[in-house]
């Protein structure tokens, strides 16, 4: 029934085992530095590997840890679920790194690793290319790099980053991702360049969880003012981890103070919340509602579109049990769309025309 | 419909307004470079006063970053949320078709004509060789 659907899978997460799994995608020099340095590792505090959240319990291994490994997905996840296609975003904290020069490198040597450990053994696996943002140029570089192999579908960036995203200095990316047909993917999690709130620095892990809506928020808000979706307006912007529900009320005070003020960014010469319905994209876990069916379909009326929504297990993440992979109370009628079809037009690289002969996955294509 | 002599044209500059209360109505009149247009002095979102309003130009672009200033002089903001209307059509920026404020036919008439009437009572003197703000309401 599920499986049906041939559904697309938008937020799994490959865990990195640690340093060592990267070398040997590393120029001499950088592989030696993670030896001598003894970087051991750069599992990110966003996802502490001891915390439930990070990796369900059932799917942890004797140490502890989980999703290293492509049979885990498969056995786990794509497998047991009937996923058609599933999107990889690695989280490895690489744009943690302050040096940029050392960003860069560990970025290049995880996205390798995601193509060569993951992409190439399975071909129903797409990916996002991490981008090194301690550095534009090198970000544009990277996905310049990677762009040739289209089963890369979208570039990854962290809601709290070291600036607003809708900064001008950040427009190459976006430039660069309307002109290969990627999405920007903006997944929960911070580089600690800022405390994780506006008020100050958290405490608490769940102070920090919580916390990423707000950077949602903000992140939102800033693409919009600055103008970075005007000036894309083919860009498509996909908030991962994100919860869903908070999204109306954060966009009734944005567009109410928007008919009194828009004079200060006329670029935006139509209703904030119709920009935000044409170009962003929300992945469904966490959905952040109660599980009775009268409540989401409120919810979801408040979209006014049935586009928005992607459907994610966010693996191995522990946001639900068993295989209840889709949130409860998602009217069944927005199935077909939630599982798949909303995913293949944000993601121009999924539909089967779009995989060119330089695609380097010859299987089906989701 | 009564049609209201608001005042002595002299009495509103280019650029200025004033506030008429006549038939139930608040009304608020603007000279724009010698063209009378009167508003509802009711801002359709909450009743804010447009009189008491700050008046500014239209800004469009077509780029991030680029302002095109222009109509100096034709945008009231209503004080209170800053919605902004086009005094010339009475309709609002962000919503034309939804979002207006009420418009009065407004004009410039000769005093000759005014004092034959029929004209609402004004509360002040008629000479036949002034002009006069005139607004049906």
């Amino acid at each position: 029934m599920f499986s049906a659907h041939r559904p697309i899978d938008c937020d799994l997460h490959p865990m990195v085992p640690g340093m060592q799994a990267l070398t040997p995608y590393m120029s001499e020099f950088w592989r030696d530095q993670v030896v001598e340095r003894g970087i051991t590792t750069l599992d990110s505090q966003s996802w502490p590997v001891r915390s439930p959240k990070t990796i369900r319990a059932d799917w942890r291994g004797p140490k502890g840890r989980g999703a290293e490994s492509l049979d885990l997905l498969q056995s786990q996840s794509l497998d047991r679920l009937g996923t058609a296609t599933g999107i990889l975003n690695p989280l490895y904290g690489v744009q943690l790194v302050l040096n940029a020069d050392m960003a860069v490198a560990f970025t290049r040597a995880l996205n390798d690793w995601t193509r060569a450990e993951w992409l190439d053994r399975d071909d129903r696996l797409r990916a996002s290319i991490v981008l090194p943002l301690q550095s534009v140029e090198d970000a544009v570089a990277e996905i310049e790099r990677l762009a040739p192999d289209r089963r890369f579908v979208q570039v990854l960036a962290l809601v709290m980053g070291e600036n607003p995203l809708g900064k001008r200095q950040y427009w190459p990316v976006y430039e660069a991702c309307v002109r290969h047909g990627l999405a920007f993917g903006i997944h929960a999690g911070s580089a600690y360049r800022h405390p994780q709130t506006s008020v100050g620095w958290t405490s608490w892990y769940l102070e920090e969880y919580a916390a990423n809506q707000q950077g949602f928020q903000s992140t939102l808000a800033s693409l919009l003012t600055e103008g970075a979706f005007a000036k894309y307006p083919a860009l498509k912007v996909v908030l991962l981890e994100s919860g869903v529900t908070w999204l109306p009320s954060f966009l009734w005070r944005l567009q109410k103070t928007w008919k009194g003020v828009r004079f200060e960014i006329p670029w935006v010469d139509r209703l904030p919340a119709e920009i935000i319905r044409d170009q962003v994209r929300l992945t469904v876990q966490p959905l952040d509602a109660p599980d009775d069916d009268n409540t989401v379909e409120r919810i979801i009326d408040h979209f006014r579109s049935d586009d928005m929504l992607l459907w994610a297990s966010d693996w191995p993440h522990w946001q639900f049990d068993g295989d209840a992979a889709i949130p409860p109370g998602i009217p069944p009628r927005l199935l077909p769309k939630l599982l798949r079809e909303n995913a293949l037009a944000t993601y121009g690289r999924l539909r089967p025309e779009a995989m060119g002969p330089e695609a380097m996955g010859q299987g089906e294509v989701g | 419909m009564a049609r209201i002599v608001v005042a002595p044209v002299a009495e509103i500059p280019s650029g200025g307004r004033k506030l008429v209360e006549a038939e139930g109505k608040r009304i608020v009149v603007f000279n724009l470079g010698g063209e009378f247009f009167a508003l509802s002095d009711r801002c359709p979102h909450q009743g804010g006063s447009l009189c008491a309003g700050l008046l500014s130009g239209h800004v469009e672009s077509s780029t991030p970053g680029e302002y095109h200033y222009s109509r100096r002089g034709e945008m009231i903001r209503c004080p209170w949320h800053y919605w902004e209307f086009d005094i010339r059509t009475g309709k609002s920026w962000f919503d034309p078709k939804r979002v207006q404020v009420r418009q009065f036919p407004a004009q410039v008439e000769a005093g000759a004509t005014l004092v034959e009437g029929p004209y609402l009572a004004e509360t002040f003197p008629v000479r036949v060789e002034d002009s006069y703000v005139v607004v049906e309401a």
